[in-house]
């Protein structure tokens, strides 16, 4: 059953080249962070898919064993993942970001 | 609840930390913002480095003294570069 839950994640993170998932929807945003990093994603005009974890508790489970990350939201580029929203703020305030998201959409 | 010096303590313990700076974020001695600017932070990524970091911390992450972390990691070097 795990393993379900992991091909499924792994198939949205690597057929988008920006894949957040978050809380709530990127219109409507069900927290602070989640919505801070919609709004840097944003800012860079690019698109990206996203999945609510709120939706699916099997998601939301899965996506911090997938990533052995403890916390959503969590951003994958290029198939690879990046942060939640404390590193992509860091990396968007360095200048970091901007390049990440090139290679991701040029490759 | 932790106090600043008990994050300060348990991180020297954990890494080589050259600066430490903690910011109570609420008040409520649980939400923390900590700047950690480390050599063993050299040639990682951010996702390594605030690892590094939570792993340090597991038990007062574990037991809610602390419940919440902002982190910002820095190598020496690109502390050096911010203040200047």
């Amino acid at each position: 059953m795990a393993d379900d839950i992991f091909t499924k994640i792994d198939e949205k993170v690597k057929n988008n080249k920006v894949m957040l998932y978050m809380k709530g929807t990127p219109d409507f945003p069900q927290c602070g962070f989640s919505a801070h990093t919609v709004e840097i994603l944003r800012s860079y005009g690019i698109p990206f898919a996203s999945e609510d974890v709120l939706a699916d508790p099997a998601i939301r489970e899965g996506i911090k064993r997938y990533s052995n990350w403890p916390t959503i939201p969590q951003i994958y580029i290029g198939g690879k993942f990046v942060g939640g929203c404390d590193i992509v703020h860091e990396l968007h305030e360095r200048g970091e970001l901007e390049p990440l998201l090139k290679t991701a959409f040029s490759g | 609840m932790i106090t600043p010096n008990e994050i300060k303590e348990t991180l020297s313990k954990a890494l080589p930390v050259s600066v430490i700076e903690t910011q109570d974020l609420t008040g409520g001695g649980d939400h923390w913002q900590v700047i950690i600017v480390s050599p063993a932070f050299e040639g990682k990524g951010l996702v390594e480095q605030h690892r590094m970091v939570n792993e340090a911390l597991k038990a007062e992450i574990g037991d809610q003294r602390i419940h919440a972390l902002a982190l910002r990691t820095f190598t020496p070097a690109q502390w050096e570069k911010l203040g200047s």
